[in-house]
């Protein structure tokens, strides 16, 4: 039982962590072109970056 | 580009690209110097297509950076300086054709960021409350779960009071008007099923719904952001597309000067300046100049139309060869564009009062559920006197009886069908596009721009001899006159001949000299010292025929087969057009339709379309031109291909994007077995319902036994739909649509 006093509240804390993650990527546009995520992957860094 | 350069398939090509001009019209103003372009590019799909296209992009001088959005098939360009570089030059040059993009309508989706948002919050809160719910149900003692509850409550409260605003609001819009909807039993649920255990967890009870409300709202959330994630994506893809009707237009002022106004701005008395290619921005009279005016669009007529100083033109029908004064006589939003909006919205009651599947479904179901549930709680009453127990039965009802298969039943099969559409090149607008293309008995086709491509083909050519023909082919390469390029393209050039004084006549032909002689290719009245008015195109020799050239519009690839494969299914076809009545019935004999009729105005078209309906029927309209909009308004539900006017496509429920004409059984293959899924699924649920209503009737229902049925009802619903993909209607549909594709890509390479 006392375990659950911190465990508890840490699982918590680490959901709501995980939900401000969601919300903070959903704001910064990261589900705006999944398709082009999807195949981005397959290019190789841009080597005449300048 | 190898592997995906796009084929010509590949949407429009209509008129020339946008000018500078208009490009930085379209362009938004970030600050600081720096302008964003958004441009549609159909053809990139794959990684190598992004490389490509923002390599090439970035290279352009002026251009800070490109960015390609692959599921929006739309690239944004950053740029600086007075005029935009030349994106949409460069584009072509990589073999991806590009489009202007609506700036002002590409302002994200708030809708959807809240429904995501709502969709976190719930889930977030939902799998919390699960997590302490296990403990409870695997037996926890009287203190734990106590606690238990009291964070469940706590989690619970954003949930119902942050994600299930989506359904308070629909539910009370609905009470509001007098009507109930899906959202009405839903929202008495859960707020019944919090209310309840928050007062049992005052009083120490042993059971508690936090997990029920939270996890309903949680799954009906993720039905709801899917079907508004379809819509949306259809939307925006069609709004990409090409723009038919110009943003602005160059006006000619009284002291000679030139100025670009946008189209709105245009005030009747106004001179335009227009070039070859352009479109008519607004209704007009022709000043100066003579040219031919490609009207397929307006009108559906497919022979170019002759134009002198005093004819009228009218907005969006395409200048061919010469450059014209024209004289507006309208302003944008009374030309003829508009008129047609009047009719559209004239014709669109049939549209307006289709139900969705689903709301029908909601009418009949909620009073169901709500007598159910009252029922439920005056037999418990009556049998046992106990007030709460009666309640928390009640509320078992509402909770196991919760839609949330229904509300998940249609959504996830119409993603799932709107996906498949969309990799065959389909958009749709709306879900119950998708219901309504099920139900059709017959299909009624335009001619100009949907059967056939609105492009002229070489089919006769009655010459003297062998050599005419070759100068008739050297002087049609000189020209950009459609007929002029399907004689080039038609003829084997064979040695080249040396022309001199070629000078091009607008509106009549092209005339040039070729050792001694003078030859003229072009309208037989102007070519021919003795020719008539209406004998088709010639070449004359010092005004002496000698040669004729007959053509006939070409077909759409895969419009026989297509056609076929609709009668097939026991449709009926039927085409309905604005062309000359002998041209449509020249192209219903060919492809062995029985019921035509030609010469129709865009009123006309509605009204045989409603004795149509009248009849019983359920149409699919299929048309492109601005005098189909009112009819593609009326019908049923209408499809429009890509190159369609925007207007067109804007009243259309489906978009293809290929040229094939093959999208239509296609579309019409993914809708049955969609309906299909979709009556299967309301058949589960009510399966679902009936075993699980008398055991919550009965009183059985525990928290865990409501979450086992809810969780269990929805993932039967969802593997169902999931079945569309394995469909092998739609495997077939699509070998026969790339089979067509290959086609035009084939003669492509050929030429």
């Amino acid at each position: 039982m006392s375990s659950l006093v911190f465990l508890v509240p840490l699982a918590l804390v680490l959901g709501a962590a995980a939900l401000g993650g969601f919300l903070w990527s959903l704001r910064s546009g990261q589900y705006d072109d999944l398709d082009g995520a999807a195949a981005r992957i397959l290019l190789d860094d841009e080597e005449d970056e300048n | 580009m190898s592997c995906c350069a796009p084929g010509v398939e590949a949407a429009a090509e209509i008129g020339r690209d946008p000018s500078a001009e208009e490009l930085k019209l379209a362009s938004r103003d970030l600050g600081d110097g720096l302008y964003q372009t958004d441009l549609s590019v159909p053809g990139v799909h794959c990684a190598a297509c992004i490389r490509t296209v923002e390599r090439g992009l970035g290279k352009l001088a002026g251009v800070e950076s490109a960015r390609v959005n692959l599921s929006t098939k739309r690239v944004g360009v950053k740029w600086r300086g007075d005029a935009p570089p030349p994106m949409i030059q460069a584009l072509a040059g990589f073999g991806y054709p590009a489009h202007l993009f609506e700036a002002e309508q590409d302002k994200g989706d708030p809708e959807l960021s809240r429904l995501i948002r709502a969709v976190g919050v719930a889930g977030f809160c939902a799998m919390n409350i699960m997590l302490l719910s296990v403990s409870v149900w695997s037996g926890a003692d009287a203190e734990t779960r106590q606690a238990f509850h009291w964070i469940s409550a706590v989690l619970a409260l954003p949930a119902l009071v942050y994600s299930g605003q989506v359904f308070f609001r629909s539910a009370w819009s609905a009470l509001k008007v007098g009507r109930t909807n899906m959202d009405v039993p839903i929202s008495i649920g859960i707020t019944l099923a919090f209310s309840l255990s928050l007062y049992d967890t005052f009083h120490n009870g042993r059971h508690a719904y936090f997990d029920a409300a939270t996890t309903l709202v949680f799954f009906l959330l993720i039905g709801r952001t899917l079907d508004h994630v379809m819509r949306e994506k259809a939307r925006a893809a069609v709004r990409g597309l090409v723009r038919l009707s110009p943003r602005g237009a160059t006006i000619l002022r009284d002291d000679g000067s030139h100025d670009y106004l946008p189209v709105s701005e245009v005030e009747p008395g106004m001179r335009i300046l227009l070039a070859a290619g352009d479109r008519v921005p607004v209704d007009g009279m022709v000043v100066e100049g003579a040219s031919e005016l490609d009207c397929a669009i307006a009108t559906g007529e497919s022979a170019p139309l002759h134009v002198v100083p005093g004819s009228a033109l009218r907005a969006g029908t395409l200048n061919l060869t010469g450059p014209l004064t024209l004289a507006a006589t309208a302003k944008a939003q009374a030309s003829f564009l508009a008129e047609m909006v009047r009719l559209m919205e004239a014709a669109e009651g049939g549209r307006a009062r289709y139900r969705r599947l689903a709301d029908r479904a909601a009418q009949l179901y909620s009073p169901v559920v709500h007598a159910t549930a009252f029922l439920t709680f005056l037999g418990w009453m009556a049998a046992t006197g106990d007030w709460h127990r009666a309640i928390g039965i009640a509320i078992a009802v509402l909770i196991i009886t919760c839609p949330c298969a229904l509300g998940l039943a249609v959504p996830i099969v119409q993603v799932i069908a709107a996906r498949r559409l969309f990799e065959n090149g389909i958009m749709v607008k709306d879900g119950s596009g998708i219901e309504r293309l099920a139900q059709i008995d017959t299909a009624v086709f335009d001619k100009t721009g949907t059967l056939t491509l609105g492009r002229a083909r070489l089919v006769d050519v009655e010459a003297s001899d062998e050599a005419m023909l070759a100068v008739a082919a050297a002087l049609a390469a000189r020209s950009r006159h459609p007929l002029s390029r399907a004689i080039a393209s038609g003829l084997d050039s064979g040695t080249p001949i040396a022309l001199t004084e070629i000078i091009e006549q607008p509106g009549l032909g092209i005339e040039a000299r070729v050792g001694g002689d003078s030859y003229r290719l072009g309208r037989s009245e102007w070519a021919l010292v003795d020719g008539k008015l209406g004998q088709g195109t010639v070449l004359g020799r010092n005004g002496q025929f000698a040669a004729g050239f007959m053509f006939e519009d070409t077909l759409r690839p895969g419009t026989a087969d297509a056609l076929t494969a609709l009668q097939g299914q026991g449709l009926g076809v039927a085409i309905l057009s604005g062309d000359q009545p002998a041209t449509v019935a020249a192209t219903a004999r060919q492809l062995g339709v029985e019921h035509f009729e030609g010469a129709l105005l865009p009123g006309a078209k509605v009204s045989r379309l409603g004795e149509l309906a009248a009849e019983g029927k359920r149409m699919l309209m299929v048309g492109d031109g601005l005098n189909d909009a009112p009819a593609l308004a009326a019908a049923h539900v209408s499809m429009a291909p890509a190159t369609a006017a925007d207007i067109g496509r804007n009243a259309a429920d489906f978009v293809f994007l290929h040229e094939s004409l093959a999208a239509v059984p296609t579309a019409l293959a993914v809708a049955r077995e969609a309906g299909k899924l979709v009556r299967q699924n309301f058949a589960l649920a009510v399966v679902y319902n009936a075993i699980a209503l008398p055991i919550a009737i009965a009183g059985y229902v525990t928290p865990l036994v409501a979450a086992l049925a809810m969780s269990l009802s929805s993932v039967l619903v969802v593997a169902n739909a999931l079945r569309l993909k394995a469909g092998k209607v739609t495997k077939t549909a699509s070998a026969v649509q790339s089979e067509h594709l290959s086609g035009p890509q084939a003669m492509a390479a050929a030429e």
